[in-house]
């Protein structure tokens, strides 16, 4: 009956919430009967047409979706340019631009449809943590928008090097409570809020900003995200009428990326990137690169691959891009990555800072640095890819946010 | 029998309720947090509870979050709570003693090479925050197989149609938790715990003990007249923490301040008169 197709990836999680050993749902008993509340609900909601319609509708009209899908002429060129003129070689590249969303990024998409359900299980309250502040920003927009009370745990660290959108959730109504245990970073937000939760289960919806947690989050925020992918599909099919031969995305927990990538994950003939923040680089204790040197273990409700010492104590992540800033990664990632259908690899501090002047000065896009990592993996690929190939890379966000940051690395003073 | 049966026979037998006081292995240091945990069952323990220190505490409020941290600043792990413990048993083979945690340490151990190194070392019951019973199954079966407790916790959102699920393959005794919250923040009052703690003994015939918000040495007698066992945690870290002197660094009189604080919790506890 429920027999899920051998031939099919996107069949995940099982009625466990796992993705192979992956995922599940590790937290305290106090949380369990509201998380399984929680699956309930959404599990009714996704089956309800006006549930579905009213989503789709903000997506629409409020998001201001379908977000465009970019050629980047001026990148395809630098791209075979770099290839060598004549050598046949250097992928066509398009942007699918989620920067383009109100709030300047993907996160709105799922943020939507979790307020949605909050409001069906009747929940006034809402917490969020966030590292960029990105999902911070999304969550406060859409509760001013519906009139519910909205608190966003933030690191202190964090809250330092995204000024402008600790501001910015504060001019939408919202608390932000700035974390000082850790390094004061998305891990220890996340921790914050759990403990939130915990204590404030009655009245309170923990809006999750990525594909991580305890079942059934990884999924549901996946489900809400696939919109992204969905769209590309359509958009690259219209524009080429064809699948693209390669999909990247940046990763951090990893929404922006399981949104693009599983709506092709069963398309054996497109090959799928993950670029994991290296910091400093992978071979220093600097980075947040956990499929590549992290381990298996359980953190925040899920069972995934983790930053952790001998003894399983985590370490701190380091990234420039406080988004990807996370000693984790989403359960279904974890899975993707042992099972070899997705190939993740390393973009450090200085590769993504490159990548972002290059889209800044060659596409008149100032991009996240988040997914900056990301378009720095596409001018790898490309130029060794041929030219009639199609190279597809999730914009998730735009840089407003990060120019402070950039202009710090810079050298510069704003 | 083991050791945690036996201890709860014999306080039946003696008609009164349990003291369970709580400490972190290796907080403030090794030395200190293992002076604690010899002079505890002197100081009116009835069963202790050792917490592991993590990284990442998700169920714990900011005096047992800074207390993990210390521990871990100390060198703290795994090996080193059961360690603690080994140097515990050579001299007292009777105090059930209870390891505290979070799952991840438990991992990076090896599940079935930890529950026998911890069987081994003489530990009692483990009880792990983060593992709800529909995760259980790969520490309950080596953990059974070496004669563990695996002992479960009941919160007040633990509603009727979950208890029996959660209950079945719990033993040695229940930990209620008797508020929606996390560590050393509020308390439960004594109307609350008196309409929770017989709901729950309708499932079981397991001990009861209540934990969470139990700070005072009158909320421990209170614990202990409607349920078989109070522990206390963050009050006596708070007591430890007082007593460090400004680099974090244990003073002479940390471990007699906190023994006493014990001392006083076990004396009301034992004067509480538990019904039969």
């Amino acid at each position: 009956m429920n027999q899920p197709l051998p031939n099919s990836l996107r069949q995940g999680p099982d009625g466990r919430g796992r993705f192979g050993q992956f995922g599940g749902r590790y937290v305290a008993e106090t949380l369990m009967p509201v998380i399984q509340e929680v699956e309930q609900a959404y599990l009714a909601a996704r089956q309800d047409p006006a549930f579905m319609a009213e989503w789709r509708r903000l997506l629409k009209d409020y998001v201001g979706r379908p977000s465009p899908l970019w050629f980047c002429e001026r990148l395809t060129q630098h791209a075979r340019a770099e290839a060598g003129a004549g050598s046949g070689k250097g992928a066509k590249i398009y942007f699918k631009r989620e920067e383009l969303n109100h709030t300047g990024a993907h996160k709105i998409n799922a943020v939507l449809g979790q307020i949605l359900l909050a409001k069906r299980m009747g929940k006034p309250r809402i917490i969020a943590e966030t590292g960029a502040g990105q999902h911070g920003v999304a969550t406060a927009t859409a509760c001013a928008l519906f009139g519910l009370k909205c608190v966003v745990y933030m690191g202190a660290t964090d809250v330092e090097r995204q000024q402008p959108n600790v501001f910015r959730m504060k001019l939408l109504g919202a608390e932000v409570i700035p974390v000082t245990s850790g390094a004061g970073t998305l891990k220890d937000a996340m921790n914050e809020a759990m403990r939130d939760w915990v204590a404030n289960v009655a009245d309170t919806y923990y809006c999750i900003g990525t594909v991580a947690g305890p079942a059934p989050f990884p999924q549901m925020v996946r489900d809400f995200q696939c919109v992204i992918g969905e769209e590309a599909r359509s958009q690259i099919l219209a524009a080429e009428g064809r699948l693209p031969d390669a999909l990247v995305c940046a990763v951090g927990g990893g929404s922006s990326a399981m949104g693009l990538f599983h709506p092709f994950l069963d398309d054996p003939d497109v090959a799928i990137w993950g670029v994991e923040a290296a910091g400093h680089g992978m071979e220093t204790e600097q980075h947040a690169a956990s499929l590549n040197k992290g381990r298996p273990g359980v953190l925040h409700g899920n069972r995934t691959y983790l930053l952790q010492d001998p003894h399983g104590q985590i370490i701190e992540a380091h990234s420039i891009s406080a988004g990807l800033d996370y000693p984790g990664i989403g359960p279904e990632h974890a899975w993707l990555h042992e099972i070899g259908r997705v190939t993740y690899v390393g973009i450090n501090d200085q590769e993504a800072l490159d990548a972002f002047l290059l889209c800044s000065r060659l596409e008149g896009i100032i991009p996240a640095l988040e997914s900056a990592h990301g378009l720095a993996q596409v001018m790898k690929l490309a130029p060794e890819m041929p030219e009639e190939s199609i190279i597809l890379l999730n914009l998730s966000g735009r840089g407003d946010k990060d120019i402070f940051t950039v202009a710090k690395h810079l050298g510069e003073t704003l | 029998m083991s050791r945690i049966a036996a201890r709860f026979a014999q306080l039946r037998a003696e008609g009164r309720g349990a003291l369970m006081p709580f400490l972190e292995a290796y907080d403030p240091d090794p030395a200190t947090s293992m002076a604690l945990l010899r002079g505890l069952p002197g100081a009116g323990a009835d069963l202790i509870e050792v917490g592991v220190p993590f990284t990442d505490p998700m169920a714990d409020g900011p005096t047992v979050q800074r207390a993990g941290q210390r521990a871990l600043k100390a060198g703290g792990t795994l090996a080193g709570a059961l360690a603690m413990v080994r140097d515990f048993r050579r001299e007292d083979d009777e105090t059930p003693i209870v390891l505290m945690g979070y799952l991840n340490p438990i991992l990076a151990y090896d599940t079935e090479r930890f529950c026998r190194d911890a069987a081994a070392s003489g530990v009692d019951g483990l009880i792990v925050v983060d593992l709800p019973p529909e995760e259980a199954e790969e520490l309950a079966d080596p953990a059974r197989q070496q004669g563990l407790d695996l002992i479960r916790l009941i919160a007040p959102t633990t509603d009727e149609t979950r208890l029996p699920k959660v209950l079945a393959g719990t033993s040695g005794f229940i930990y209620y938790v008797a508020i929606a919250g996390i560590t050393g923040t509020r308390s439960a009052t004594r109307d609350a715990l008196a309409e929770a703690i017989p709901r729950v003994r309708r499932f079981t015939e397991l001990p009861i003990a209540i934990g969470f918000g139990v700070r005072t040495p009158q909320q421990a007698a209170e614990a202990v007249q409607v349920a078989d066992g109070a522990v206390v945690a963050s009050a006596l870290i708070d007591t430890l923490a007082a007593s460090l002197d400004e680099k974090g660094r244990a003073r002479p009189d940390t471990v007699r301040k906190v023994l006493d604080q014990v001392r006083d919790l076990a004396e009301a506890v034992r004067g509480a008169r538990v019904p039969a």
